[in-house]
Formats: C-alpha cells, sequence, structure tokens
C-alpha cells in the first residue's frame, strides 16, 4: 500500500515592533540578560497589560496580505501553565475569537504554482528564555523576550509533501519580510515554525493520528524532519501499528525525531478569556487604512516582472523573494531595455558581494556595494558594445572597490573595446605572422587551435577587442 | 478619653479640610492624633499590618508646607488616608495578608496611590484584609484577624475588615478597600461606615494585587456620604494602564449631594429580603425605605428573578480567575521561596507554606472549573448566568433609578462563628455579589442598629456609572438621618484585657 503525508505548519512570527506586546519594554534581540524588563513583563503582583496597537496593526496587515477575514471584534485569552520562564504563568494568546481568521498562501514548487488555506492568525505574547547549560546545578531565565509580540500562523492541513511544506514556508516568510513586520530569521527563532504530521493510504480521505514536530530551525530543517517522520510513520503503520499522538522534537544533529510528551502528559491549558483586557476592536476604516498602505506582494510582483520586464519565471521568483532586493532589480531596471540581463547582474554579483560582506540585516541589506543606477550604466555600457562582458566584471569589482561610476573606470582606464577593424586586423595579421607553425597545424585541420590565435589577439589587444569582430577576422584569414 | 468633637481622629474628610484651610489644625496635629488613636486601639483591633508612620509624618509635614502657603494641592491635601494591603505602594511593604508576600516591598504605586500621592494625601499605612481579599470576614488574614470596634467578638466583615475599622475607629480619616464580592460593603455595613464600590471601570485596577480580575474594584470607605464621593472624585477616572477603566469624564461628585430625594425613582428587589434574615435588619431597611419616600422618592417593588443563582456563577468565575491570577506567585522572581532541590518542589512548597487554607481552596475551585471537560459546564455556564443577572438589573433598571436594600442578611457575626464551614461564609455575600457580577456601583451606608448595639448597613445600587445617583439618595437619606454620627465607644477598644463579650460595644451619639 502507498501513503501520503497530510502536513500543516504552525509559524510563529516574532514582529519588528519597538516595544512589546503588553509593556514599554524594548523587543529589541541581543541586549544584556534581563535589561528588557519591567514590573508588568516580570508580572510583579497589580500590574495589567496594555495592548501594543502596533502590533495590531502588524497582524492587520498579515492578515490582509494572505486574504484573512479580519474580525471586527476578537478577543484575547490566557493559555496557564508553569515555567519559570513564563512569568505570569499564562501567556496571553487569543484562543476561540483570533483577528485573523481564513486566507490563503500561494507558493511554487517544482516550477508550479500552488496555494495553502490558513486556518487562522493570532497574537501572542512570547515566553523568556531558559538557559540550562550555563551553570550545572541550576537554570538561568533571561525575560527580555518575555512579551515580545508573536504573530502566529496557522495552516490547515493539507500540505501534501517536505517540498511543499518547505516552499509554502519561503513563501510565508518573503510575504512578512516584504510588509517588514517579521526579520524572518529562522536561526535566531524570530521566525519558527511546528508540524502537524500525519500519514494515510493515498487518496484516502480521513485523517491519520496526528505528531508534532517541534524544535526545527531552518528550511533545511523542516525539510528532513518532515522526510523522516513521515518515513517513520509509514514504517510504523505499515507494520501494523499505530501513530501516537504526541510531540515530538527534532534532532538535527542525529537526523531523527525523539517523542518529547504524549497526549497524556499534553498540558490542560486551561484557557479562558483575559479578563484584564477588553474584547480587541478593529473598526473597517482602521482595516481600510492599513490595506491603502500595504506594499505590492512578491507573487504580484513576480508575475508583474514576467509580464511587463520579460523576466523568466525562475529570475522573476529569486528576485521578488525579498522586497528590498525586487526594489533595488527595479531600480536598475526601470526604463532600461534589457532587464533580463540586469536581473542576472543582481542575482550573480550584487548579491554575492552582500553575502560575501555581510551587509544584509534581515530584512533588510543594510548597505547596497553599488547604487543601482551604477549597476544599469554598466549594462547600458555592454548593451552599446562600449565594454565587453568580460571586461564589465573588472568594472564591476572597480566599482564596488572605489564607488566611481562605470564609465569613468572604462575611460580613465582605456578599457574602451577595440572596435576599429582596421586596428583589429593589424592585431590579427600580426599573431598570424608570428605563428607560422600553429597556423598550418591549424590549416591541416588541427581546428581546436581556434582558441589559441583569439587569446593570442585578446593579449595583443589587451583584452579589449570585440571578441565577435575577432572571431570573424581569424576565421576569414585563417582559411588561408 | 470620649469622642469630643475636639479630637481631629473624628473629623470628616471635608471638616478637617475646612479646618486646614482655615489654619485652625495643622496636618501633623491631625495626624499624630490618628496614630495617637492607633497606639491605643491596635493592641485589640489589629486593623493595620503596617503603619508608615515616618512616611506620613512628612507627607504631613509637606502638606502643611503648602498648606502654610495657601497652596494645597486639593481638598485631600493633609488628610491621612489608610489602603488596605492589596493596594501596592513603593517603598511600603504590600502583603495581601499572604505569607507568600510577607516581605514583598514593591517599586512602583498603584495608579489610586499615585493619585492620592498627587493630592497630597497622608498615607497613614496598609490595613489588614482576608488573605488576596478572600473571604467575608478578615479572618483569613496570614497575619491574625481585625476586630469590630463595635464588639471586639465580632468580625469586621471582609475581606477589606481593616480599611473599615480604621475609619469606624478614627485610626484614619478615610480608607481605601476593593469589593470583588462585597469586600467593601459588608465591612461598611458591619462597621457602620460608609463604603462605596464604584461601576467595574470607573477607578483604575492598576496597581491592586488581582484576585478576580473580571469583578474587583476599587472604592473609597468615609465616615460619611460626602468624604465617600470626595474619596471617589479622587479616585476615579481613565487610567492608560487599565484597559477595562472607562474613558469617561468624571463628575463633580459633591454636587450631585442634595439633601431631597425628589423625583427619584427607588426599586425595592423582592428577592433581597429573604427568609432567614434577622428581623431588625429587615425593620431598619424597611425604615430607611420609608424615609426616602419621604423626601420625596418614589418607591416601588422590582424583582431580579436571577439572583439565587448568583453565589454560585461568582464562586466559578471569581475562583476561575483567581487560580490563574495567583499562578504568578512562584517562589522565583520575588517573595517567599522555599527552600527546595527541584523546580517542581520549589513550586510546591513556596505555594503550600505562603498560601492559607482559604486561598488553596479557591485556587483548586478555580482551577477545576477550567479543566477540559468541565469548562462548559462550569465557567461558560457562570458567564451565562452572569449575562441573566445583567439583564435582570437592566430591567429593573427602566423603572428606577436605585436599588435599596440591605447589605447583609445580619449584623457582624462572631469570630469563629463560620470559619469551619466555607459555604455558610460564603452566602454572607449572597446580598452583594450581583452587583460585581453586573458590574454596577453599590453602596453601603449605616441605616440602625440592632439590639446588640451593632451596625445595620442600607445598600443601594446604581445604573452602570450612576454613582451620582447613589450619592444623591444616600446623602438625602443621612442628611434625614443621624445614623451616621454613631461611633463605636472608643473606651472598649482602647481597653486593657480581654476582649469584651456579646452587647458591650455599647454606641454613642
Amino acid at each position: 500500500m502507498t501513503f501520503e503525508p497530510v502536513i500543516g505548519l504552525e509559524v510563529h512570527a516574532q514582529l519588528l515592533t519597538r516595544s512589546k506586546l503588553f509593556c514599554a519594554c524594548s523587543a529589541a534581540f541581543g541586549a544584556a540578560p534581563n535589561a528588557h524588563t519591567c514590573p508588568v513583563c516580570m508580572a510583579f503582583p497589580g500590574v495589567l497589560p496594555v495592548v501594543n496597537r502596533q502590533a495590531v496593526e502588524f497582524a492587520i496587515r498579515a492578515g490582509l496580505a494572505a486574504g484573512c477575514r479580519i474580525a471586527p471584534v476578537s478577543q484575547w485569552a490566557r493559555k496557564n501553565y508553569f515555567y519559570p520562564d513564563l512569568p505570569k504563568a499564562y501567556q496571553i494568546s487569543m484562543y476561540e475569537a483570533p483577528i485573523c481568521v481564513g486566507g490563503r498562501v500561494s507558493f511554487t514548487v517544482g516550477g508550479e504554482h500552488r496555494a495553502v488555506r490558513l486556518t487562522r492568525i493570532h497574537l501572542e505574547e512570547d515566553a523568556g528564555k531558559s538557559i540550562h547549560d550555563a551553570h550545572a546545578d541550576s537554570s538561568l531565565v533571561d525575560l527580555n523576550r518575555a512579551g515580545v509580540p508573536l504573530l502566529e500562523i496557522v495552516s490547515e492541513p493539507e500540505l501534501g509533501s517536505p517540498a511543499e511544506a518547505a516552499a509554502y514556508l519561503k513563501s510565508l516568510r518573503s510575504i512578512v519580510q516584504y510588509l517588514e513586520i517579521c526579520d524572518g530569521n529562522m536561526e535566531e527563532g524570530s521566525f519558527r515554525c511546528d508540524a502537524n504530521i500525519s500519514v494515510r493510504p493515498a487518496g484516502g480521505d480521513r485523517l491519520g493520528t496526528r505528531a508534532e514536530v517541534k524544535n526545527m530551525n531552518s528550511f533545511r530543517a523542516v525539510e528532513r524532519a518532515l522526510e523522516h517522520e513521515i518515513a517513520r510513520q509509514i514504517a510504523v503503520v505499515s507494520g501494523g501499528g499505530q501513530v501516537v499522538q504526541e510531540t515530538r522534537l527534532w534532532d538535527a544533529e542525529r537526523e531523527v525525531t525523539r517523542p518529547m510528551r504524549s497526549k497524556e502528559f499534553a498540558h490542560d491549558y486551561r484557557y479562558f478569556p483575559e479578563p484584564d483586557l477588553p474584547p480587541l476592536v478593529v473598526d473597517e476604516a482602521w482595516v481600510e487604512r492599513v490595506r491603502a498602505g500595504l506594499p505590492e506582494l512578491p507573487s504580484a510582483r513576480r508575475v508583474r516582472f514576467v509580464r511587463d520586464l520579460g523576466l523568466p519565471d525562475y529570475d522573476a521568483e529569486v528576485l521578488t523573494a525579498r522586497r528590498d532586493v525586487a526594489d533595488y532589480f527595479e531600480a536598475a531596471a526601470g526604463g532600461q531595455p534589457n532587464a533580463k540581463a540586469i536581473g542576472n547582474w543582481v542575482m550573480e554579483s550584487v548579491l554575492r558581494i552582500v553575502r560575501e560582506r555581510r551587509l544584509d540585516d534581515p530584512p533588510r541589506i543594510r548597505d547596497w556595494p553599488v547604487a543601482p543606477e551604477a549597476l544599469a550604466d554598466l549594462v547600458a555600457l555592454i548593451d552599446r558594445g562600449t565594454i565587453s562582458g568580460k571586461i564589465a566584471k573588472t568594472v564591476f569589482d572597480e566599482m564596488v572597490a572605489s564607488g566611481r561610476p562605470p564609465r569613468e573606470i572604462v575611460e580613465s582606464r582605456g578599457l574602451v573595446q577595440l572596435t576599429d577593424a582596421a586596428a583589429i586586423a593589424a592585431a590579427v595579421d600580426r599573431v598570424i605572422a608570428a605563428h607560422g607553425d600553429k597556423v598550418a597545424e591549424y590549416r591541416s585541420g588541427k581546428e581546436k587551435l581556434f582558441g589559441f590565435f583569439v587569446g593570442q589577439v585578446m593579449k595583443a589587444t589587451e583584452g579589449k577587442a570585440n571578441p565577435k569582430q575577432v572571431n570573424d577576422l581569424l576565421r576569414e584569414r585563417l582559411r588561408g | 478619653m470620649s469622642a469630643s468633637n475636639l479630637d481631629p481622629s473624628r473629623l470628616t474628610i471635608a471638616a478637617a479640610a475646612e479646618r486646614l484651610r482655615r489654619r485652625e489644625l495643622s496636618a501633623g496635629e491631625i495626624l499624630e492624633a490618628c496614630l495617637a488613636r492607633i497606639a491605643a486601639t491596635e493592641p485589640r483591633l489589629r486593623a493595620f499590618l503596617t503603619v508608615s508612620g515616618e512616611l506620613a509624618r512628612s507627607q504631613a509635614r509637606e502638606a502643611d508646607e503648602r498648606l502654610r502657603r495657601g497652596e494645597p494641592r486639593s481638598v485631600l491635601d493633609g488628610i491621612p488616608i489608610a489602603l488596605k494591603d492589596v493596594f501596592v505602594t513603593r517603598g511600603v511593604r504590600t502583603t495581601a495578608a499572604s505569607r507568600i508576600l510577607e516581605n514583598f516591598v514593591p517599586p512602583y504605586d498603584a495608579t489610586t496611590v499615585a493619585r492620592l500621592r498627587e493630592r497630597g494625601a497622608v498615607l497613614i499605612g496598609k490595613t489588614n484584609c482576608d488573605e488576596f481579599a478572600m473571604g467575608s470576614s478578615t479572618e483569613n488574614s496570614a497575619f491574625g484577624p481585625t476586630r469590630n470596634p463595635w464588639s471586639l467578638d465580632r468580625v469586621p466583615g471582609g475581606s477589606s475588615g481593616g480599611s473599615a475599622v480604621a475609619v469606624a475607629a478614627g485610626q484614619c480619616l478615610g480608607a481605601l478597600g476593593t469589593d470583588t464580592g462585597g469586600s467593601i460593603r459588608l465591612p461598611a455595613a458591619y462597621c457602620g461606615v460608609v463604603g462605596l464600590k464604584p461601576t467595574y471601570g470607573r477607578v483604575s485596577r492598576q496597581g491592586i494585587v488581582a484576585y478576580a480580575s473580571s469583578l474587583d474594584q476599587v472604592g473609597p470607605f468615609g465616615a460619611d456620604v460626602r468624604d465617600a464621593a470626595i474619596l471617589l472624585e479622587a479616585l476615579a477616572g481613565h487610567d492608560p494602564l487599565d484597559s477595562t477603566s472607562a474613558p469617561l469624564p468624571v463628575p463633580r461628585y459633591q454636587d450631585a449631594l442634595r439633601p431631597e430625594a425628589d423625583g427619584l425613582r427607588v426599586g425595592v428587589p423582592r428577592e433581597y429580603f429573604q427568609e432567614g434574615m434577622q428581623p431588625e435588619v429587615e425593620s431598619g431597611v424597611r425604615e430607611a425605605i420609608a424615609v426616602l419616600e419621604s423626601l420625596g422618592a418614589a418607591v416601588e417593588m422590582v424583582s431580579l428573578p436571577h439572583t439565587p443563582y448568583a453565589v454560585a456563577a461568582y464562586y466559578l468565575v471569581a475562583t476561575a480567575e483567581a487560580s490563574s491570577n495567583l499562578a504568578r506567585y512562584d517562589g522565583i522572581r520575588y517573595g517567599r521561596r522555599a527552600a527546595a532541590k527541584t523546580l517542581l518542589e520549589t513550586y510546591r512548597r513556596s505555594r503550600e507554606q505562603g498560601f492559607g487554607a482559604e486561598v488553596k481552596r479557591r485556587i483548586m475551585l478555580g482551577t477545576y472549573a477550567l479543566s477540559a471537560g468541565y469548562y462548559d459546564a462550569y465557567y461558560v455556564k457562570a458567564q451565562k448566568v452572569r449575562t441573566l443577572i445583567r439583564r435582570d438589573f437592566d430591567r429593573a433598571f427602566e423603572q428606577c433609578d436605585v436599588l435599596v436594600a440591605p447589605t447583609a442578611p445580619t449584623t457582624a457575626f462572631r469570630l469563629g462563628e463560620k470559619t469551619a464551614d466555607p459555604l455558610t461564609m460564603y452566602l454572607s455575600d449572597v446580598l452583594t455579589i450581583s452587583v460585581n457580577l453586573a458590574g454596577l456601583p453599590g453602596m453601603s451606608i449605616p441605616c440602625g442598629v440592632d439590639g446588640g448595639g451593632l451596625p445595620i448597613g442600607l445598600q443601594l445600587i446604581g445604573k452602570p456609572f450612576g454613582e451620582e445617583s447613589l450619592l444623591r439618595a444616600a446623602y438625602a437619606y443621612e442628611q434625614a438621618t443621624d445614623w451616621h454620627e454613631l461611633r463605636p465607644d472608643p473606651a472598649l477598644c482602647a481597653a486593657q484585657g480581654p476582649a469584651g463579650g456579646p452587647g458591650d460595644g455599647g454606641a454613642r451619639r
């Protein structure tokens, strides 16, 4: 019997608000332990939560981008459990009445466009961090993260493979980055994902018993963990066994999932409506204001790049994955005839330098190695035949190093392509004269030597000769 | 020593403020008189958990300086006020009458405390109460009970018993309490003072050690209705730090105080006069209703049919919220931490040793009510009852402006009388709880004494944010009667030797 997996993802996206969800403490990452705390996020007696309006607006932004219904009235709820990094011993979340309902996220997998429906998006506060390995006999608690706003984005269980799950996740990350509400950093945990997985006989309509997998810290980990978990469940079911409903942890080093807690030990979170906060009211005017301020989303932009700029599907996908990259590309390609070439330069050269020099500060590239207008000028120089593609690489490196405009570099360093037919002919003739023996060999059938002659001519012209003219002329003269 | 008009501790806030303004009296003198009363009566009454004499003296000096310059900050400038020990006070120990917070000194003020400070009030100390405000007699304090100044073998009511006693016994001129199911009104009734529980949302809860968030509300105790109005005006108003506080303007409550009740429509809820209530309480309240009628009020009977379900609904909602609110007391970040080897043991022992029996009982009840499989049957059902109770009141208020009823079925009971049976104790609040469930303003004012000389409380209930109607009715009644001038015998509270028996709490006019 063949089996098919059914996957649903729960994503937690940390929001890029300045302050925490319910108090004025900074939500920034990386401060000294417990530097960003106050009586509210440390749950001192008598303190009360006050909702961060910006966080609500970010949730609305995400909801609109994913085509959710924005609930006019939603309700905060308490999720109760004891843990030292949860100071109130409850997390303020949303339960029965989330702020965003429904919606869908499209993604591309194997060149095919697909979409997954969302169940809901809601707001909640993050917990602090427990540090277990700093001391042998005690654990430490850092409450800087306690109260930082999170968006929980829950998909329907309808992803059919680990590849689809990863593609959906990438698309979702791209969206939250476009919206500038989350930096999408999986390694630092600002974009986290748990998966619910079950398997069933292929084509079946009933869901099997699911396991939840946690602790996947990269797209690769998500794919690997899901592959492993699907194989494990299929082995269990094929062997006549039953999948146990439980939570499992992905061990990235050993590449296995391990049980964390079973259903019998599952927490009873005793959810109930948060009495310290009135229902969250979002009126239509607010929703419309947010809608008016939404940026063009990656999927729409991809379609436009293909349609209007003539980019291949793949290039459009890569160039629209991040808003800042797409913005940069568009600034360079706007009004230029050769958008495809500019796209190649962005993907191959510009982003390489960004990576090498660590200029990326997700969701924003801090510093671009060359201005988009300068990149457009460079491509124009190639298109007009002023420089060759080969020389252009040298010019680009020089642009990055000095910040000078490409035309100036080309002129000052005499890199203008040699197109004067007489001058090229002279060089070709000199090379033929100097290598009589090789000419004879070539003419007797050793055509591989053609490259040698091209090399010699380029050398003689310091690489500036127009390669097509060199080729044509050499072929003619060698024919004898 | 007798209750002389010259003893500044017996002055009302209004009278004291007037004398301060005319500089016939200093804030220092008023404070010292109160501190002297505290010194004389505390060994027997035990109304205070902390007397902040030093802080109070420095505040009184500053107040006198302002008064000397003729620049008082408000009518409360220089007036000694006591706070129930659930109000978080910067630099002053705040225990909620619990071992688990025995040595907790907060780094911040409750919004209401800050409002009092801004207005120049002198914070004389923190009063005793039931642990985490859970109780009806102040016997659940981890630091021992407070006694009723009218009769030392009686409870003062609870949970804000210490605040009611402090006002009744002249240990301060006004006090603040909290009322979750009757915790201001019941002690006000038992101690013969005025207690006002405002509409839910009228006063900020920020900085109140939470018991049940959807029911808790801060309110004042005063020697008379005007003092309650003065304090309410200082406390009320929107607080950006409490999202459940109402963004409504604060009326000048003193303007509502008029000595007639012309055109006031007074409803008498049939269900609040039950079988088994103390006859003197019923006759006292009925006489009070007759007084209101004679002052021009139109009186009619109304019905609140869901009243019998209020106590049950309350003990589900309040305990559910409490079970969650009190989960933060884990011994990790502040408060009492028991020595233990593991995390779980630390939690268990800290909470085992830190909480008293009633608090544990309510945490367990509330945890149960919220548990998977029981939530719908208990918590959700209780919320539905709450809606029905609110609708009862809505309907009643279509016909009237205020409701009047007894505050409690009996006068103050004896210490120890109900501690063995929690359910009997819970029923002390049978007439006050509905008001909290509906979020309405309620008030208790003195309307007589029983055969043993114990005060009887008249409860007034208003529409949401209808505090002005409450105050108007209460003031008209008060002007026509003199029950509010009754004070417990100071000699009794101050006497040495064993606490007196029943009936020896003689009243003096």
